[in-house]
C-alpha cells in the first residue's frame, strides 16, 4: 500500500477523534479523542518516515509522542479524579466554580 | 425504547460489518495479501474509533479504544516500525487504556449522555470538512516520495537496535532521551500529588458548615 493509503487512514482516526470531542459530554471521552488525533498523528510520522528519505526521524517523534501521551494520561486522571471529588460530576458544562 | 435501541445497535454493527468486508475485498483486489493486512488493521483502527464514538456506555467505549490501539501498531508493523509497534501495545493497551478504564471504573456511569443527534450531525460536519480538504490536499499535493521506499530487511529487518543507537549516541537524540525522562518524572510526580486524597477528605467534617 502507498503513502496515501496510510495519509487516508490518519485523516479519518483524526476526524473521527475530533467527533469524540465535539459531542461527547463527558470528559473521558474527550481524553479518548485526544489519544485517537495522538495516534493518528503517529501513523502520519511513521508511514512519512517510511516512504521519504529521512533515516529514522519520523519513529522518534512518534516514540516521544507515546511518551508525551503517557504523561498525559496519567496527569489527566488525576485531574479527572479532582474534579469528581469537588463536582461530583465528569461533565466540562459543569464544571463552572468561577462563574458563582 | 429499548427495542429501537436494539434496532439502531444491529443497523450500526451491521453496516460497520458490510463496510468492513467490502474494505477488506478491495484491499485483496488492489494489492493482494499486504492489502489485505493493510485493510484489517485500518478496519481495525477506524471500526474501534467508531465503535468509541457510538457506543452508550464508557466502559464500551474503552474497550473499543483498544481495538483501534491494536489496528495502530498493526499499521506500524505493516510500516516496518517494529519497535514502535511493540511500544504502541505496552504503553497505550497496556497502560493508557488500564488509566482510562480507572477513570472510567472512578466515575459514575452516565447511559443518556450520548445524544443521537449530535453524534450524527458531528460525523457529517467533520466528516465532510475532512472529506473536502483531503480531496483538496490530494488534488494538489506533490509528495517527495522516493520511488522504493527503504526495505528494512535488506539492512536488518529490526529498527529497534538503530532506535537504541539513536537514544544513545551523542549526535543524535540524547538530550530528548534525558529531556523525555525528565518530563515522565516530573508528570508521574504531579500526577500522585494531585491525585492524593487530602487529609481534610477523610476527616468527619468540624462544626464549619
Amino acid at each position: 500500500m502507498g503513502l496515501g493509503a496510510y495519509v487516508a487512514v490518519s485523516a479519518a482516526l483524526f476526524a473521527l477523534g475530533l467527533v469524540a470531542i465535539l459531542t461527547r459530554r463527558n470528559v473521558i471521552y474527550i481524553l479518548m479523542g485526544i489519544e485517537m488525533i495522538l495516534n493518528a498523528a503517529n501513523i502520519n510520522f511513521v508511514a512519512f518516515n517510511r516512504f521519504g528519505s529521512m533515516k529514522l526521524d519520523g519513529q522518534m517523534f512518534a516514540i516521544f509522542t507515546i511518551i508525551l501521551a503517557a504523561a498525559e494520561a496519567a496527569v489527566a486522571l488525576a485531574i479527572v479524579l479532582n474534579v469528581f471529588y469537588l463536582f461530583d460530576s465528569v461533565k466540562p458544562s459543569e464544571t463552572d466554580l468561577l462563574r458563582e | 425504547m429499548e427495542s429501537r435501541q436494539l434496532q439502531l445497535q444491529r443497523l450500526f454493527y451491521g453496516a460497520l460489518g458490510v463496510l468492513g468486508l467490502a474494505g477488506c475485498g478491495v484491499g485483496l483486489a488492489s494489492a493482494g495479501a499486504s492489502g489485505l493486512a493493510f485493510a484489517l488493521f485500518a478496519l481495525l483502527t477506524l471500526g474501534g474509533a467508531l465503535m468509541c464514538i457510538w457506543e452508550r456506555s464508557v466502559v464500551r467505549s474503552a474497550f473499543a479504544l483498544m481495538g483501534t490501539f491494536t489496528g495502530v501498531a498493526g499499521l506500524f508493523v505493516l510500516l516496518e516500525a517494529d519497535f514502535l509497534a511493540m511500544a504502541q501495545i505496552l504503553i497505550y493497551v497496556g497502560g493508557i487504556l488500564a488509566l482510562l478504564l480507572f477513570a472510567v471504573m472512578l466515575t459514575p456511569p452516565d447511559l443518556g449522555e450520548r445524544r443521537l443527534g449530535r453524534v450524527l450531525t458531528g460525523l457529517v460536519l467533520v466528516g465532510g470538512a475532512s472529506g473536502w480538504l483531503g480531496y483538496e490536499v490530494a488534488r494538489s499535493a506533490r509528495w517527495a516520495v522516493q520511488g522504493a521506499p527503504l526495505d528494512g530487511r535488506a539492512e536488518g529487518f529490526s529498527s529497534a537496535e538503530r532506535i537504541g543507537v539513536g537514544f544513545l549516541a551523542v549526535d543524535q537524540y540524547v538530550v530528548a532521551f534525558e529531556l523525555a525522562a525528565v518530563v515522565l518524572t516530573v508528570a508521574l510526580v504531579a500526577a500522585v500529588y494531585i491525585a492524593r486524597r487530602r487529609r481534610s477528605d477523610l476527616e468527619p467534617e468540624k462544626g464549619e458548615a
